[in-house]
């Protein structure tokens, strides 16, 4: 085994080529960090969103709240069911929703609109639902045209400040507060009471039903028995799968991308390492013949050339974590498309991504000093002496 | 011209380096175009439209029907040609995994509306005369592998059940942003069905004059401002613009990472020309001894960097064209019309000169000023 020292040395002879060497990985680790961040936070915002002790209820048939209808008389028959737990109050723990898209003006450019989730929630929702918390403000009175919106939505669209007036659906709605749910998709709607966005918006019917599990692992006999149940046409969800499915094809999209895009500009990194690792097989050529003159088995030599190799790309893998992290947390927003609404999520490094990143660093050093490696320990040892 | 001789030898030296070098400024280039060009197919979405088409929708959210009832209001509004009208079905075929628009529209005047969806005269007339059939984009045809006559059967997620169309037309765009992967059926079939009638998801109305475009828009909205149902209306340009801006920032993003892609095989290539001028040094030497000046020295190493990276931006951008004209490629529908513009393949020669300047630089500068006779020590 020849020490690592020879290798750091050597390195250390030849400063600019190995820092480009390596600063090229690296950036190709931070758009790799970066864009997998990207997919993260997107589907974390949907997996947050989704309890699973709480069962969601839509139309059967309907792939989306947008889609979906239930009646009165369905969410009356959901409440009675032995199922649903009790809350402290002693009411049943069901929120049935109206479900609706409304087209707000953002703030940088008032003419562009986005559409943005307004649900129309009972009192239970702010306990059904997961992790709510009103911020600032208070929260709206039922009866009144109150809406509590979530925080994401803050300072990107307009008249969005707890005290101000939101228009929309042809009526003003004072906004009374701001709410936050651990970072789910939540945050980027817009909360009312039922009652009174059912007559502004489509009339009588609710888009989905959620309810509390009395017992959390009764959720297979819940669902068959609503599914068994005569008097109502509803697909049975998991809260939590639910929304994860919502994710699906974003999340695909993203992946896919951020997949195609480094891959391609790992390849032409990888080019640059074996351009660099050649060239110092070839400065080194002497060296490395009397190394193998020593004594040092080729194997050896391989082997130290691919840990040279990989160790100047762990270390601009270690650059592009650093490159990469100052985006973590920073907040984007896209159009969900199996919802069609806006959903605002933050970017989301995990110490899991940037391990990640070096391991494709390392995966990029080794693949490139492969070839370069076995020149050198192949290397015609009377010739490379003279 | 006499020195190019030179220049490909000093080239054809390392070839593997070269190669990898140029293959690495062409998958760079590629990377390059093809980010460029879903925010330019993005950006001509949102400025394409007919001037002489107007989108009336609920002013309350697209999300929300119109009253049928408004089409022969809408017809009687000064400057208007034409009305014809839709609704998203949202049905999903097989395990839905590949999504595609499927409309509800009145039949003959939304054809009439769309002279950029064309149509074989017999196929129009057998659609237009039955009304459980549909027309379909001749993309989506192929994707399924369908027959023109055959029954296709959607779920629907907005309007339950299977619904079954027999397909009697296929048709292609003379216009390549307009999709081709669509499904259209009759509004009166999902009337019917549905016993939902008269409601229409959105209208489309023709207008005379394309000057005219903002006071009908105007009127129209005026006229049922205090209706159960008031409109927002505008040109078929906004309303596509707004679709365009609902995928966020991708400028910023594809510019992004664009930039990092550019950078780092900047690095790459830079790495590459100091090597090979590093193990000239001697060859530089002596060239200058025969006569050669600094000034040619300069220029030749330049020329080396600029023949890597315009080989290597040629090939990658004429890839990345000839890879989506090719394939037709359209990301399963969301970016119809996805295709390198002129501009993105000028923009990708300029960074390849960017690309020369700066890994030549360095070098180049170094063979001009180097002195003679301390690297002639060098030579064996």
């Amino acid at each position: 085994m020849i020490p690592i020292v020879y290798n750091v040395r050597s390195v250390r002879q030849r400063p600019v080529s190995t820092a480009l060497t390596a600063l090229g990985v690296g950036l190709v680790v931070a758009v790799f960090i970066g864009t997998l961040a990207l997919a993260n936070g997107f589907r974390t915002a949907l997996v947050r969103t989704g309890s699973d002790s709480n069962v969601f209820l839509l139309r059967k048939g309907a792939d989306s709240e947008l889609a979906s209808g239930l009646s009165r008389e369905t969410a009356s028959i959901i409440s009675a069911l032995p199922h649903v737990a009790t809350g402290q109050d002693g009411r049943p723990m069901v929120s049935p929703e109206v479900y609706v898209l409304v087209p707000l003006g953002r703030i940088q450019d008032t003419s562009k609109v986005t559409n943005v989730v307004a649900r129309g929630v009972s009192d239970q929702a702010w306990t059904v639902r997961n992790n709510l918390q009103v911020v600032e403000g208070r929260r709206p009175v039922s009866g009144r045209a109150e809406v509590c919106l979530g925080q994401k939505l803050v300072g990107r669209f307009l008249n969005t400040g707890v005290g101000q007036s939101l228009r929309f659906a042809g009526r003003d709605w004072a906004v009374v507060c701001h709410f936050s749910a651990g970072g789910s998709s939540f945050e980027s709607e817009i909360w009312g009471e039922n009652e009174q966005y059912m007559p502004v918006f489509r009339g009588e019917f609710f888009q989905s039903i959620t309810f509390r599990l009395k017992d959390p692992g009764a959720f297979e006999d819940a669902k068959r028995e609503l599914e068994a149940d005569k008097r109502v046409t509803v697909d049975v969800h998991r809260e939590s799968e639910f929304y994860i499915s919502q994710s699906a094809l974003m999340d695909r999209i993203l992946r896919i991308l951020a997949m195609i895009i480094t891959s391609i500009m790992a390849v032409g990194a990888i080019f640059g390492a074996v351009n660099t690792m050649y060239a110092a097989v070839a400065s080194r050529a002497p060296e490395i013949a009397v190394l193998l003159t020593l004594g040092f088995k080729p194997r050896s030599v391989l082997t130290s050339f691919l840990i040279e190799s990989a160790v100047i790309a762990a270390l601009g893998g270690v650059v592009g974590c650093l490159i990469a992290l100052p985006v973590n947390g920073i907040v984007t927003s896209t159009t969900n498309w199996n919802s069609f609404s806006e959903v605002a999520f933050s970017f989301r490094i995990t110490p899991r991504l940037l391990l990640d990143g070096l391991i494709f660093a390392v995966v990029m050093g080794v693949l490139g000093g492969f070839f370069p490696a076995r020149r050198a320990a192949n290397l015609p040892v009377i010739e490379a002496l003279r | 011209m006499k020195y190019l001789p030179l220049i490909f030898a000093n080239l054809g030296r390392h070839k593997r380096r070269t190669i990898l070098t140029i293959a690495s400024v062409a998958l760079a280039l590629f990377l390059f175009a093809s980010l460029r060009t879903v925010v330019t197919t993005i950006g001509a979405y949102s400025q394409w439209g007919s001037a002489r088409r107007l989108v009336t929708t609920n002013a309350t959210g697209i999300v929300f029907p119109l009253p049928l009832a408004y089409a022969n209001r809408l017809r009687a509004v000064q400057g208007v040609d034409a009305v014809s009208w839709a609704n998203w079905f949202g049905g999903r075929y097989g395990d839905g995994k590949r999504f595609f628009a499927n409309f509800a529209v009145d039949a003959e005047s939304y054809l009439d509306m769309y002279p950029e969806i064309v149509l074989p005269p017999d196929q129009r007339e057998a659609f237009l005369r039955e009304k459980s059939s549909a027309v379909v984009g001749v993309r989506l045809l192929d994707i399924f592998g369908w027959r023109l006559g055959q029954d296709v059967t959607l779920q629907g997620t907005i309007f339950p059940g299977d619904w079954t169309f027999t397909i009697r037309g296929v048709y292609t765009v003379s216009d390549p942003l307009i999709n081709d992967d669509m499904l259209l059926f009759h509004h009166d079939l999902l009337d019917e069905r549905t016993g939902r009638q008269g409601f229409a998801g959105w209208y489309v109305l023709r207008i005379a004059h394309p000057d005219e475009a903002g006071q009908v828009g105007k009127t129209v909205d005026d006229l049922f401002r205090n209706s159960s149902s008031p409109t927002k209306t505008g040109t078929e340009q906004q309303f596509n613009s707004s679709f365009a801006t609902m995928w966020g920032n991708v400028g910023l993003l594809m510019n992004t990472i664009g930039l990092a892609v550019v950078f780092a095989i900047l690095l790459v290539t830079a790495n590459a020309m100091m090597m090979s001028a590093r193990e000239r040094t001697g060859e530089i030497a002596v060239l200058k001894t025969i006569g050669f000046t600094d000034r040619m020295l300069f220029g030749l190493t330049m020329l080396e960097a600029g023949a890597i990276t315009l080989i290597g931006a040629v090939l990658g951008l004429g890839a990345a064209k000839a890879l989506y004209k090719g394939t037709n490629f359209n990301a399963a529908g969301f970016l119809p019309g996805f295709d390198v513009t002129v501009g993105t393949l000028l923009t990708g020669l300029g960074i390849a000169l960017v690309l020369m300047l700066a890994s030549g630089l360095v070098p180049a500068v170094r063979a001009a000023r180097l002195p003679v006779v301390q690297a002639l020590r060098h030579v064996e």
